[in-house]
């Protein structure tokens, strides 16, 4: 099982989602954003957390136009897993493998601590290891986590299901209290908190384990 | 030849920096105010032949998130 965790010139949660992929039994390779090809064989890519080229523009604006994220939506256009998480959940909206778009949080604070989420589906590589309905203690640190999409999307993504996560106590604003989504194919996912630091006990907590392990079974099993 | 890019939020899109400013000269005693929006200026110096059309593929492709904002060119 093989994973690649991008990294882009400030990225920062790069090892931290390379660690909960190799927890979790994946080989990991770390890509750099100028490379333009994915290792052979990767089953799943990370895009990490961080402020990629400075969050210039908008953030993750000048990442998806990167070398390596035309690989990253070529991988996803095939039917590829990826997980883009934080900042990588930014660039995933702006390439547009996933709808909507990340604003400034309503409350213009840049917000650090542990938060409740809501597993509103089960129905996923990533939240098969959850119950629809589970509240876990996941860390979310940003300033630009305010998702955004239009009725018609949002009316979308509730019907499809494609909601992943929700937010108990909705911090920055999002639309519908949306803390992640899936892809069409279910096979992308992308969100706001970070399940890869909530993944060993010195990071307060392990709630965020399941999202790889049952990528890992699922990966293991195909 | 310049061009000159407004980036906006769309109108429906909640602008909390703007409305921060325009709490802030409320509270200057600027009751006038009755909305802010913030958007960014990117001033493009452009080599000979450039055209607006190819400043639109650039606001599409990268300067504008359609998504959330609109964008007017000004070439000059």
């Amino acid at each position: 099982m093989k994973a690649a965790v991008v990294v882009f010139p400030g990225s920062n949660c790069d090892r931290d989602l390379a660690v909960a992929f190799e927890q979790a039994g994946f080989d990991v390779s770390m890509v750099w954003h100028k490379d333009s090809a994915l290792p052979a064989g990767v089953d799943i890519v990370g895009v990490p957390g961080g402020f990629s080229y400075g969050d210039y523009l908008r953030c993750g604006a000048i990442a998806a136009q990167s070398p390596i994220c035309k690989a990253v939506i070529e991988h996803a256009g095939r039917g590829g897993y990826a997980v883009g998480v934080c900042n990588g959940f930014q660039i995933l909206t702006e390439t547009g493998v996933l709808p909507g778009a990340l604003l400034r949080n309503a409350g213009l604070k840049y917000i650090c601590r542990t938060v409740d989420l809501k597993v509103a589906t089960a129905d996923s590589v990533f939240t098969r290891g959850y119950s629809a309905g589970d509240v876990i203690g996941v860390p979310i640190a940003h300033h630009d986590g305010n998702y955004f999409a239009d009725a018609d999307t949002v009316k979308a993504l509730q019907d499809q299901d494609r909601v992943a996560f929700t937010y108990e106590d909705n911090p920055n604003g999002s639309v519908a209290d949306i803390a992640g989504i899936l892809s069409e194919n279910r096979r992308v996912l992308g969100m706001m908190p970070h399940p890869e630091r909530a993944a060993d006990e010195g990071h307060g907590g392990t709630d965020g384990t399941a999202v790889f392990r049952a990528l890992a079974g699922m990966v293991a099993a195909a | 030849m310049k061009a000159r890019v407004h980036v906006m939020l769309k109108n429906g899109v909640l602008d909390p920096q703007g409305e921060a400013v325009r709490h802030a000269l409320g509270a200057l005693g600027f009751d006038k105010v009755e909305g802010v929006r913030q958007g960014k200026v990117i001033d493009l110096d452009l080599a000979a032949g450039a055209t607006e059309a190819d400043v639109t593929a650039m606001c599409e492709k990268l300067l504008a998130n359609t998504v959330i904002e609109s964008y007017s060119i000004e070439m000059q």
